[in-house]
């Protein structure tokens, strides 16, 4: 059928992506107990990063979509990167 | 039956409904965006208190439901590989996981903040207002932010009872599940949104 | 998927017996047109409440001191004039009018994608619209914060702020699902062979509002509510007495209301564009750059707020930063009244009344984007902040702009949407009435503002007065103006001569059904292969 466009993906690919999530978290959890100073914000957005886009693509099925739709997504979180960057542009001087 | 087919066909667009669901997504992703932004400005300021308030969470918990959240999120994309390839009995048992998972995340979460509230932590509390300003935004923007992302699991359990039911009796199935699909996509959203909340709630060095 | 061959009989869309009878036949009606009639008489009517409320301020202001009302009152009255005007009137005002009406027919479709959703967001604006009149009649008294909600006075004064704000909540909440139904309206159900570059440049504006609309009214929504916990639960976010940073409420609720600001604005443009080409009978200049722009203004719109808020403290990084990019939205804007003027050229121009509508809005729109660039550079808003300049500057924009826009589509296409022509005569009339109120009334400000008139003070000194005088008086006029025009339209909807179904010889597909449009628009789809503004 036509309507269906939706790509199938294999349980074995879901548990590969759910393990690589885990280990992402253990890693995370773990880089806190070291003091890395101001980095350790950076590592935890970093991996946060990461773990948000293996949902994306993989769960949410992205990877599979339109180029339309992952442009889309990707703009949403370039305009919020914006306008947090902008608003900071007033708070990092004051 | 072939009849009725042609006429479910000639009105239905999964691809429309699957944008609308997206869109509505990003309406969500904005939502919480705009509670990242009040963190980030309040955490530059107030770095020391916010590190020191954090202590008071349990990073186990916390890891616990994020364990519980990530499973959920992978169970419900199996549901959806269930239904594809015509599998009702496992996509139920699939959906029926991911609620397990999503009572317990709840549960927790209830343990959690009964236990705030227990030490006379909570919004409108005389302790809260005996806090500095940087103990007292952390707590203000954690109550805020978990609830209103508990909020969102309430929302999402709901669509996907939904779902369960729909999948029962197969109103959803091999030819039509883009309702399991869009559910399924709202489930990821909260777990997206977690994903980010943990490490900046929990894990303030 | 029927295969029968026999012409489908022509039932217009008013006449069309659906499921439900009477007046159940339009609260339950998915129809995009009957949505849109549902939303044109809701807002008409909030429009006379806050044009009877701005009449009254106008009566207060004739003479210095007490006039009409004690200080408490003039606040509500302001407050309430600008929550009705801003959520409940150009916010929603030509997408869901107009929008709703026009959009599915000129991109060649039944409907909108999710005629339910559209049903409810229906719904959800008139829930939020009597939120709003709630909020004035509970016993605690009217919101007296303006329509800005500023913290921290919001979060302490005792008046219906919650009300007020969880109705603002709402009203958003059903301007998102809008934009999100134009959206996927738009990608999923254009006619067969229409490209993005062949749609008409309604659609296109409609396309960048609904950006607008789906991720900017979010953060309201969540600064609202945020202020809803704190009034409601002592959260410190906004109020200092609490920890909190009254300019981060300033920052999110710009973030919003910046670019809502062209939500009233894109489609204003994008119906003008519709009309300049029809009675000039001439290809409009410049297609792709008019359509571009109202993408370039979404986005560069979306980076702008802080030029609302150069007097509250910002770094001095940020005030320059913010009054460069609001440099820069000025640019598309401008591109498009260049386009439409040249347009005009060497053109065969009818003069019907949508087109004087159309010279109106391009005129008044003109004095507001200029008298806007005066407030968008640091050194002189400073000077005119808070001021009746700021005054005159946004109703220039948002009434001269937005509203003239308004009145120029409702005498576009009003032929269509009844079927009956109004008194072209009387229609030029009130529109020249409209004009000289509309002026005397708000270009006074201007001056008084660089004098040094603060807005939002019911009282002033002596100096002022001739200036405020003659801004009443336009006031009136204007109203008698609109009076006028509201007269000519419901009697013409009412008994007007029947209008063919291409009265102005347009070449969009609107003009290429009967009048008024059957329920599902098109008997069959229109393939569509070329421009739409196509003049031999």
């Amino acid at each position: 059928m036509a309507n269906n466009t939706t790509h199938t993906i294999e349980y074995k690919t879901l548990v590969k992506i759910l393990l690589i999530l885990l280990f992402l978290t253990f890693i995370t959890i773990s880089v806190t107990s070291i003091h890395l100073g101001a980095l350790t914000v950076t590592v935890a957005l970093l991996i946060a990063g990461a773990k948000a886009y293996l949902v994306l693509s993989n769960f949410m099925h992205l990877k599979y979509e339109s180029l339309l739709l992952r442009i889309l997504v990707a703009m949403v979180f370039v305009l919020f990167a914006l306008i947090l960057v902008i608003t900071f542009i007033d708070y990092a001087f004051r | 039956m072939s009849e009725k087919t042609v006429h479910v066909d000639e009105h239905r667009d999964d691809e429309a409904s699957k944008l609308g669901m997206w869109l509505f997504i990003f309406t969500e992703l904005l939502l919480f965006g705009g509670l990242f932004l009040v963190y980030s400005v309040f955490r530059v300021q107030y770095h020391e208190a916010f590190h020191q308030s954090s202590l008071e969470l349990s990073v186990t918990l916390g890891a616990l439901n994020t364990v519980i959240l990530l499973i959920s999120s992978m169970t419900i994309a199996m549901a959806l590989t269930a239904m594809q390839k015509n599998d009702q009995k496992r996509a139920l048992i699939f959906i029926g996981i991911t609620l397990f998972c999503a009572a317990l995340f709840l549960f927790n979460k209830y343990f959690e903040w009964g236990a705030k509230f227990h030490h006379g932590l909570y919004p409108g509390s005389e302790l809260m207002a005996l806090l500095d300003r940087g103990h007292l935004l952390y707590f203000s923007l954690y109550f805020f932010m978990t609830g209103l992302h508990a909020l969102h699991i309430v929302i999402g359990m709901t669509l996907l009872i939904v779902c369960y039911f729909q999948v029962k009796n197969k109103k959803i199935n091999n030819k039509d599940y883009v309702l399991l699909e869009n559910g399924a996509l709202y489930w990821h959203l909260v777990d997206l949104i977690w994903i980010f909340l943990f490490p900046l709630m929990y894990l303030i060095s | 998927m029927s295969n029968t061959t026999e012409k489908i009989e022509y039932v217009s869309y008013l006449d069309h017996q659906g499921k439900y009878k009477g007046i159940m036949s339009w609260l339950m009606a998915t129809d995009h047109k009957r949505i849109g009639l549902l939303y044109m008489y809701a807002i008409i009517t909030f429009f006379f409440i806050g044009v009877l409320l701005g009449l009254m301020m106008k009566l207060e202001l004739l003479a210095p001191g007490e006039t009409i009302m004690t200080a408490k009152m003039y606040n509500s009255v302001f407050t309430l004039h600008g929550i009705l005007m801003i959520f409940m009137v150009v916010i929603p005002g030509l997408s869901a009018v107009f929008g709703n009406f026009f959009l599915p027919i000129l991109i060649g479709a039944k409907d909108v994608a999710f005629p339910k959703l559209n049903r409810f967001s229906w719904w959800i604006f008139i829930v939020g619209s009597i939120m709003a009149v709630l909020s004035q009649l509970l016993k605690d008294g009217p919101p007296d914060t303006g329509w800005t909600f500023y913290a921290p006075y919001s979060t302490t004064t005792n008046s219906n702020v919650i009300m007020a704000t969880a109705a603002a909540f709402v009203l958003g909440f059903s301007s998102i699902l809008t934009g999100l139904n134009f959206i996927v309206t738009i990608h999923q159900m254009r006619a067969p062979g229409m490209k993005f570059f062949h749609m008409p440049l309604f659609p296109w504006a409609l396309y960048a509002t609904a950006w607008i609309q789906l991720l900017a009214t979010p953060v309201i929504g969540i600064t609202l509510l945020m202020l809803i916990a704190e009034r409601a639960f002592q959260i410190g976010f906004f109020d200092p007495a609490l920890g909190g940073d009254p300019l981060l409420f300033q920052h999110l609720f710009w973030i919003y209301s910046h670019p809502a600001v062209y939500v009233m604005m894109l489609p204003a443009m994008g119906v003008i564009t519709e009309i300049i080409p029809t009675f000039c009978q001439r290809q409009i200049y410049g297609y792709k750059a008019v359509a571009i722009s109202s993408l370039a203004i979404a986005a560069v719109g979306f980076l702008v707020w802080g030029h609302h808020m150069y007097t509250s403290g910002m770094s001095d990084q940020a005030r320059w930063f913010f009054s460069l990019l609001t440099f820069i939205v000025a640019v598309p804007s401008a591109i498009k009244v260049f386009n439409w003027i040249t347009t005009m050229y060497k053109g065969s121009i009818d003069v019907q009344p949508p087109f004087l509508y159309a010279l109106a809005f391009i005129f008044l729109f003109i004095i507001g984007g200029t008298t806007g660039l005066l407030l968008g550079s640091v050194a002189t808003n400073v000077q005119v902040h808070d001021t009746a300049f700021v005054v005159a500057h946004f109703h220039y924009i948002i009434f001269g702009g937005m509203g003239f826009a308004f009145f120029a589509a409702i005498h576009y296409w009003f032929p269509k949407m009844y079927g009956r022509m109004y008194d072209i005569k009387l229609a030029n009339i009130s529109l020249v009435i409209k004009f000289i109120g509309f002026n005397l009334l708000y270009f006074p400000q201007f001056i008084i503002g660089v004098q040094g008139m603060p807005r939002r003070y019911f009282d002033y000194p002596e100096q002022f007065q001739p200036a405020q005088v003659i801004s009443s008086v336009g006031g009136f006029i204007l109203a008698f103006g609109l009076f006028l025009m509201v007269y000519n339209l419901v009697k013409a909807a009412k008994s007007g001569a029947v209008a063919p179904a291409n009265p102005w010889k347009g070449s969009t597909l609107e003009w290429q059904i009967p009048s008024p449009p059957s329920l599902e628009n098109f008997d069959e789809a229109p393939i569509i292969k070329v421009n739409p503004y196509d003049y031999k």
